[in-house]
């Protein structure tokens, strides 16, 4: 493991040089991705290191996508996508026109998994998705809709213990050991960078769905990021975290009710 | 003794096993007096289906109460808490617990050896690793960053672990501070408490 002074020092450089702000990551998780980084790399000397990310841009780039966490599944935890399309689309679905946003969407696949159940569902036609995620490449990714085939089985079962009734294989074109996924589901679909350490709220969403980021941040960045969501709600809107996240260190409890047993909140006031 | 002595001022026992340790967990924890001066921190290897069986299991066996793992909960002296399925569990510096989906470590997520050397840097000589039955190699790796932050390694008695590849692995790559079968961990555990 790395010095906790030689973290600080590259969480300072790093936003002295580039502008971002890592100093409200959550330092067990950061740490260990960065010493991980520093590992590989094979550098001597931590400064060795330090001087090459504050020099090479193109190497700074390729260390933010090392750090940050890019694991995301289809239909992660599907009784969380159960209760979605069973509780929460019906409702959405009385709405003339649905704007969602996945907040830090990765590499896409909560993205096409919510396609998929809004097609089946009857609501993608009047749907739009927004995906945002601070790193561009993901991004590039999740445009594409190509996912490694070695993951369908996975994703195949999810999307049935999620509630799925058709033939999971129809959504993909498989190929060369890659699933690509049809593009009337991205048709939908509008990804862009955004940085929730640091931008501000976008538009008004119906539904905000942002898994399994949060964990990545201490307490106050979690109080800011919540309180972005907050401002970018409809009321009676949704917000939908991780199974292990929660709002109630971030915001007062009186304007959200929790819905279901998942980790759903509805904003019941302005 | 004088391991006593490095003992004194347990703050964190962290137990991590793999197939088998349910049935060690079960000869151990339901045993343990209510209240505890330390907290409990399990770390098991189980599928995504299993979810919340261990959790349930556990509070029902055991007297000492079991606290939900939810992002940044307070780790506090007296209660048990158990690493949920599918993210890795980390300490941070003001004693909370944090959640991590990143890549598999040893093929498990959670990892043992990612919570173990997680807590050794927190809890330094406050904190004993017990490491029970399994049939890979997770936990070696963190038992020795425990033992090299000084705090306690206890590895269960192969011969009385169900699967004993896991303890025998750490026993050959590390040097144990104890070699316990399941009574023995009890008693050792009891020893600790200061309540």
């Amino acid at each position: 493991m790395i010095e906790d002074i030689e973290l600080e020092t590259l969480i300072n450089d790093v936003y002295e040089y580039y502008g971002f702000d890592f100093g409200s990551y959550s330092r067990a998780s950061l740490k260990r991705r960065v010493s991980r980084v520093f590992a590989l790399e094979g550098f001597k000397h931590f400064h060795d290191f330090l001087s090459k990310v504050r020099t090479d841009p193109e190497y700074y780039k390729r260390m933010i996508d090392e750090i940050t966490v890019n694991v995301t599944e289809m239909f992660r935890d599907p009784s969380f996508y159960l209760t979605l399309r069973k509780e929460v689309l019906p409702l959405l679905g009385t709405k003339p026109f649905i704007r969602i946003w996945h907040a830090g969407c990765s590499t896409g696949e909560e993205v096409y998994s919510m396609a998929i159940m809004l097609k089946e569902e009857g609501l993608l036609h009047k749907s739009i998705l927004y995906a945002t995620d601070i790193n561009a490449s993901v991004l590039e990714t999740a445009k594409s809709g190509i996912f490694p085939l070695r993951m369908i089985k996975d994703y195949a079962d999810n999307y049935r213990d999620a509630g799925g009734q058709q033939d999971f294989s129809d959504y993909y074109i498989a190929n060369y050991g890659f699933a690509k996924f049809n593009e009337n589901l991205s048709e939908k679909m509008v990804f862009s960078q955004h940085n929730l350490v640091s931008d501000t709220s976008f538009n008004e969403f119906d539904l905000i769905l942002c898994r399994n980021v949060l964990i990545y941040f201490d307490n106050n960045l979690q109080k800011r990021v919540v309180n972005l969501f907050d401002d970018s709600l409809a009321v009676l809107g949704f917000l939908a975290l991780g199974t292990k996240e929660t709002i109630k260190y971030s915001i007062s409890q009186t304007k959200y009710k929790q819905f279901a047993k998942e980790k759903i909140w509805r904003k019941i006031k302005e | 003794m004088e391991e006593n002595k490095r003992i004194t001022n347990c703050r964190v026992v962290i137990i991590g096993g793999s197939a088998g340790s349910l049935q060690a967990l079960l000869q151990i924890l339901p045993f343990v007096e209510n209240p505890i001066s330390f907290a409990i921190v399990i770390v098991v290897h189980r599928k995504n289906s299993d979810e919340q069986t261990l959790e349930d299991l556990i509070a029902l066996k055991s007297k000492i109460k079991v606290k939900e793992v939810e992002d940044k909960v307070k780790l506090e002296s007296g209660f048990i808490y158990i690493a949920p399925s599918n993210y890795h569990l980390l300490f941070e510096k003001n004693e909370t617990l944090s959640l991590d989906t990143s890549e598999k470590i040893n093929y498990s997520r959670p990892s043992i050896d990612v919570s173990f050397e997680s807590a050794a840097e927190i809890y330094r000589e406050h904190l004993i690793g017990i490491l029970l039955s399994g049939s890979n190699s997770d936990g070696t790796v963190g038992l020795r960053a425990i033992q090299t932050a000084g705090g306690i390694s206890v590895v269960q008695n192969p011969l009385s672990a169900d699967m004993p590849f896991m303890p025998n692995n750490a026993i050959l790559h590390t040097t144990p501070d104890f070699i316990l079968n399941t009574e023995e961990i009890l008693e050792f555990i009891k020893e600790i408490n200061q309540e």
